[in-house]
């Protein structure tokens, strides 16, 4: 890896230098505007040339640290491989040309393809209905407590505004129970991992709207209680909201749906294997059971007739009568949906099931042998699920040297860090995910690294709190970053902005 | 072992408050919370004629860790805030049991303060938090 720092591509700017193949043939006239609506000033663009460009982009490509390079263990995220097959066939120019408000009997394909993913995330998660159309995991979950909240008021019950979080929720969840107006209460873990049932029963009553749970939770266990946690709720007249995040570790083998979840989403974009990372695009689709399905999210797609006479329509208000509305113009992220539709295929119902065996496998391979090599794991206890934690406050209280400081020398590594400092509950934590698409050889890889960083620790703290060496920049001042941040260039000297 | 004033009431959940002997109190978090939580970058604060009960979350302190509520520990309302911290919230590292106070309030029930913690019984919270 380069240890050179890559200028803005506005520093590589000279006046007047342009690349051919994209400088326009004739100046254009623009005379259908009003004056009030032109520019007075030019572009601020940079003048470069295709070399410039070129260069530019393929130094900045290989500075990145993705999964197409390296090791990606970041909990809670699933950075699991993304088969090019998916980009190549949702790139199919049938695809890629549709119009969005093409009519539907000229999108009866890709129609089709939604029909089909919503059939299949029906059958592998348990629930009566999905809708596609949230566009993130946060919309996701935005949808789902929306529905609950409108399947009370739609039944007169005005008075549930409650909703049940546990402490190591991810953060969304509290947040979307207030974009929602709904009240918090939080729920305590217990020692195992677990939501406190003693603690839960006491906070449940007529106001509790629902329970927004995670299963496997964020500690990286699977919720022991769940079928009375859910008997619970349900007595108590509350709906469940499964947060899918991490559903990889327990797709094809377990469903939200048997456990008595009443709306669940997922993140297309994690257990699904579309691309995700720097803000997406992303996808929350969401599943429901029987008493959500006419408060689905528009549209749907619906499938009339069989066989050869079979046709696909957009299902809308008069059909899911209480539908809380429209998340996006169209549908979603569409080619994102698409991308999630092949995966499945490729992968098929037996295929389905390795995903999270292998996911699991691999996460308990791995926190085995971190164990064996002495770390301390936050719940040595229980199995570990598709991720699990590893605490370093021993390290910490030893050594001086914590989870962000194993995090920055993993980098010089060759190891993006794992997700740190999350869940709050465990003090100085690595929460570790290595996927089921991860060889055994990256695993023990990683292993050794983790063991020779341990070591460095014991010799010279400081090759970990100074860490990292090897990367273009250096351990970055967070504090200033979070209190002045500072993303607008100023050009030093002349003004880079001006076009000639 | 972090430093834990024996002058000064504690919550569980790591604030520490100081009886100022005029109805009202001032509250902050401990030396042990703030190293906890990490540089601190953000400090929000409520406005002062805020009634707030025991138990409210008043506060939020953002680390470049987390961001992590701050209870009140005592029904009353807020009479006055560190308005410092808006441009130093490092003050709090600095000095979490002076100028890193948080806010102050008016009891309601000078009675509610003998049901907080003493320096003892929050020491043993923390010892039990670092073993």
């Amino acid at each position: 890896m380069t240890t050179m720092t890559e200028q803005l591509i506005f520093e590589h700017s000279r006046p007047g230098r342009q690349a051919a193949a994209q400088a326009p043939a004739s100046a254009p006239t623009i005379d259908d505007l009003p004056a009030t609506a032109m520019r007075r000033t030019a572009l601020g663009l940079p003048e470069v040339s295709e070399l410039d460009v070129v260069r530019h982009y393929t130094r900045l490509s290989q500075q990145n640290f993705s999964i197409d390079t390296h090791f990606y263990p970041l909990g809670s995220c699933t950075m699991k491989h993304n088969p090019r097959a998916c980009n190549t066939l949702a790139s199919l120019p049938g695809f890629l040309g549709r119009h969005p408000l093409a009519p539907a009997r000229h999108g009866q394909g890709m129609m089709a393809c939604f029909y089909e993913l919503q059939e299949m995330l029906k059958t592998v998660t348990g629930m009566a209905g999905v809708s596609l159309t949230p566009m993130a995991g946060a919309q996701g979950e935005f949808t789902g407590v929306a529905m609950i909240k409108a399947y009370h008021e739609a039944r007169g019950d005005y008075e549930r505004d409650e909703i049940l979080v546990p402490e190591a929720a991810h953060g969304t969840n509290p947040a979307t129970a207030v974009m929602c107006g709904c009240k918090v209460v939080e729920i305590p873990a217990d020692g195992d991992g677990d939501v406190d049932v003693a603690a839960l029963r006491e906070k449940v009553g007529p106001k509790t709207a629902g329970i927004m749970l995670t299963n496997p939770s964020t500690l990286g266990v699977f919720e022991q209680d769940i079928l009375e946690i859910s008997k619970m709720i349900h007595e108590a007249g509350g709906l469940l909201y499964y947060d899918g995040a991490n559903l990889n570790a327990i797709l094809g083998k377990a469903r939200p749906g048997d456990m008595g979840f009443d709306v669940i989403h997922m993140n297309l974009h994690k257990t699904f294997s579309t691309p995700h990372g720097g803000g997406g695009p992303g996808s929350g689709a969401v599943g429901v059971g029987k008493r959500l399905l006419d408060f689905m999210p528009i549209p749907v797609v619906g499938r009339d007739g069989e066989g050869e006479g079979t046709t696909y329509r957009w299902l809308d208000e008069r059909d899911v009568p209480h539908t809380i509305g429209r998340l996006s113009a169209f549908m979603g992220n569409a080619g994102v949906l698409l991308r999630a539709y092949i995966y499945a295929r490729l992968l098929g119902r037996e295929g389905m099931t390795r995903v999270a065996e292998f996911a699991t496998l691999n996460s308990n391979y791995l926190m085995t042998r971190l164990k064996a090599a002495g770390f301390d794991v936050a719940y040595p206890e229980r199995k570990a699920s598709h991720e699990f934690i590893v605490t370093l406050k021993r390290q910490k209280q030893e050594l001086g040297v914590g989870a962000g400081d194993f995090a920055k020398r993993l980098l010089d590594y060759g190891y993006h860090a794992p997700t740190v400092y999350f869940p709050l509950l465990v003090p100085e934590c690595l929460l570790i995910e290595p996927t089921e698409t991860e060889s055994r050889e990256t695993i023990d890889g990683f292993v050794d690294a983790m063991i020779a960083i341990w070591d460095e620790a014991r010799v010279d703290a400081t090759t970990l709190t100074e860490a990292p060496f090897n990367l273009p920049v250096r351990r970055l001042d967070e504090v200033a970053a979070a209190k002045n941040l500072d993303l607008k260039f100023e050009a030093e000297t002349g003004d880079a902005r001006s076009v000639a | 072992m972090s430093e834990i004033p024996k002058d000064l009431s504690y919550a569980k959940t790591h604030e520490w408050i100081a009886n100022d002997g005029d109805g009202t109190v001032t509250i902050g978090i401990t030396e042990y919370a703030q190293g906890s939580l990490g540089d601190l970058v953000f400090v929000e604060l409520p406005e002062a004629g805020t009634k707030v009960s025991a138990g409210d979350a008043v506060a939020v302190v953002e680390s470049v860790k987390a961001a992590s509520d701050i209870y009140a520990p005592v029904n009353g309302e807020i009479v006055e805030i560190n308005e410092d911290l808006d441009e130093s919230p490092e003050r709090v590292n600095e000095d979490p049991f002076g100028q890193g106070w948080l806010f102050k309030m008016a009891v309601n029930n000078a009675d509610d303060l003998d049901g907080l913690l003493d320096a003892a019984a929050y020491g043993e919270i923390v010892d039990a938090e670092e073993s």
